[in-house]
C-alpha cells in the first residue's frame, strides 16, 4: 500500500469504518511508515480531543417551546368528559370541582384577543395579504390611515433599527377596525396591531401563544400588539425602539 | 369518544388547520417522540453552519416544522439523518440568501482542493512529538474555519458521532467523497492544531 491511498484510509480505520482485510493492510503499511505512524498517531489524538471538549451546542429553551407550540397539540381530554367526570366523583367537593372548571373554561377577554391577533397574522401571511398600503415611507403609511380610522396611527421607521417598514393595511381585532402595520427582520414578519382602547394599562407584556411572541403595550390611550414567529429577546427590542420612536 | 379529542387539538393546529386533526395530533406525537429528542444534534449543525445564534435558531425551527411538514415521507431507519439533511438544506438556502444569489460553488460547492493529493503537504519528521492538548475554545475555532464542505462532515463525524454511509445521506454524496472530505478536513486541523501549538507555546 502507498501512502497517497494509506492516508484517506487510516481515517476510516480511525473511524472502525474498515473491513477486517483492509484494516490489515493500512496496518502492515503504518508499521513500516513513520510517517504514516505519526499521523496516525495525532489523528487519534485529535479524535480523543474532540470526544473530552465539550463541541456541541444545546438548544435554547425559548427554540424548544416555540418549536413544541406550532406544532398539533397532543391530545388532551376534552372539556365535556371533564365535567362529567367531576359529576360523577363522589369524593370531590363542589369546591374543588368548581374551581378545576374554572380553570379549564376560563377564557378571559385578555387572552380572547391574543388569539385574535394570532389569527390576523396568521391571515395576514396565509392570504398574502400583508399590506393595503405598501411602503416602507412612514410619511406614505400614517397618512393612508386617516380617514380609515377615527385615530392615525404612530408609524416609525426602523429601517436603520433593524426592522423594516413594510406597510400598513386595516385588519380586525375584537370586531373593531384597527390598524396594523407589518415590518420585517430577516425572513421573519412582525405584525403590529394599533387599536384605540381607553386603557390606563402601562408597561409592557410578553407572551407565547401558538408558538408566536406578542408583545402588548399601552400608550397614550392606544393599545399595540407586536406579533412574531421572531424570538422573544429580539420581539422585545422591536417594542421598546418603537416605544422610543412613538415618544420621539 | 375520540372525536371531541381530535376535534379540541384541531383548534390549536392553527397552520396544519387542514388535516385531520386526530391523525395530526397523531403524528405530532410520533414527531415529538422520534425526532425532538435529536434537536441538540440539529441545532449543534446549525451553529457550525451558520456561525451565529440567532440565524441556527431560525434554521433549526423552520428545519422542525420543514420535516414535520414532510413527516409521512420518512421511511424509518435512523431519524438523525434525515433531519440533519433537511436542516443542511435550510443552511444553503440561508447560504443563497446571504450571497444574494443562488449556490454554486460557494460555500457548499465541491471544493476544488479535493484534488490535490494529501500526502504532498506533510512535512513533519517521523518522530515528531505528539500533539498538546488544546481547549474547546480553540478547538471550536479551529472547526469554524474549516471551509464548509469540510466543516460539516467533521462536525456530522466527530460531535453528531454519524457513521460515513449516514454522512453520505446526510450531505447527498457517495461515501467515497465523505472519506475524502474527511480526510482534508482533519488533515487542514490538523495543521491548523499545530499552528495553535506554536502560538500558544510558552
Amino acid at each position: 500500500m502507498r501512502c497517497e491511498e494509506a492516508e484517506v484510509l487510516l481515517h476510516a480505520l480511525i473511524d472502525d469504518e474498515l473491513d477486517a482485510g483492509h484494516a490489515r493492510a493500512i496496518e502492515t503499511h503504518v508499521a513500516t511508515c513513520g510517517r504514516c505512524t505519526a499521523q496516525l498517531r495525532d489523528y487519534r489524538d485529535m479524535r480523543g480531543a474532540f470526544a473530552r471538549a465539550n463541541l456541541s451546542h444545546q438548544t435554547p429553551a425559548d427554540l424548544k417551546r416555540r418549536i413544541d407550540a406550532r406544532l398539533p397539540a397532543p391530545a388532551r381530554p376534552d372539556r365535556r368528559n371533564l365535567l362529567k367526570g367531576f359529576a360523577a366523583g363522589a369524593g370531590l367537593s363542589s369546591a374543588i370541582a368548581a374551581g378545576l372548571v374554572f380553570g379549564v373554561m376560563r377564557t378571559d377577554q385578555d387572552s380572547r384577543i391574543m388569539s385574535e391577533v394570532v389569527s390576523a397574522h396568521l391571515r395576514s401571511l396565509q392570504a398574502d395579504h400583508l399590506t393595503d398600503v405598501l411602503s416602507s415611507d412612514q410619511h406614505t403609511v400614517k397618512p393612508w390611515f386617516s380617514g380609515r380610522l377615527d385615530v392615525a396611527p404612530p408609524v416609525a421607521d426602523l429601517t436603520a433599527l433593524g426592522f423594516t417598514l413594510i406597510g400598513g393595511r386595516l385588519d380586525y381585532l375584537d370586531g373593531k377596525p384597527v390598524a396594523a402595520l407589518a415590518y420585517r427582520r430577516r425572513a421573519h414578519i412582525i405584525n403590529l396591531f394599533v387599536a384605540e382602547r381607553g386603557s390606563d394599562k402601562r408597561g409592557s407584556a410578553m407572551e407565547t401563544v401558538q408558538g408566536f411572541n406578542i408583545r402588548h403595550w399601552g400608550e397614550s390611550g392606544l393599545s399595540l400588539w407586536a406579533i412574531s414567529d421572531l424570538n422573544a429577546d429580539e420581539l422585545e427590542d422591536f417594542g421598546r425602539k418603537f416605544e422610543a420612536a412613538q415618544r420621539g | 369518544m375520540n372525536r371531541p379529542v381530535a376535534s379540541e387539538a384541531g383548534l390549536r393546529t392553527g397552520v396544519f388547520g387542514k388535516e385531520m386533526a386526530g391523525a395530526a395530533a397523531d403524528r405530532a406525537r410520533r414527531f415529538r417522540e422520534t425526532a425532538l429528542p435529536h434537536l441538540d444534534g440539529v441545532y449543534t449543525l446549525a451553529r457550525y453552519l451558520l456561525g451565529n445564534a440567532s440565524d441556527a435558531e431560525d434554521a433549526v425551527q423552520e428545519c422542525s416544522l420543514r420535516a414535520f411538514r414532510h413527516f409521512d415521507t420518512f421511511r424509518g431507519g435512523a431519524i438523525k439523518p434525515w433531519l440533519l439533511a433537511i436542516l443542511r438544506n435550510v443552511c444553503h438556502a440561508e447560504y443563497a440568501r446571504r450571497a444574494g444569489t443562488v449556490v454554486g460553488f460557494g460555500e457548499f460547492g465541491e471544493p476544488p482542493e479535493d484534488a490535490a493529493p494529501l500526502w504532498n503537504e506533510a512535512r513533519e519528521a517521523p518522530d515528531a512529538a505528539a500533539l498538546r492538548q488544546l481547549d474547546a475554545e480553540t478547538i471550536r475555532s479551529l472547526i469554524a474555519n474549516l471551509p464548509a464542505a469540510f466543516r460539516e462532515v467533521i462536525v456530522l463525524r466527530e460531535i453528531n458521532d454519524l457513521s460515513y454511509r449516514e454522512i453520505a445521506q446526510v450531505i447527498e454524496a457517495p461515501v467515497g467523497t465523505v472519506m475524502s472530505r474527511l480526510a482534508r478536513a482533519r488533515s487542514l486541523l490538523r495543521e491548523g492544531w499545530l499552528a495553535a501549538e506554536k502560538g500558544s507555546a510558552p
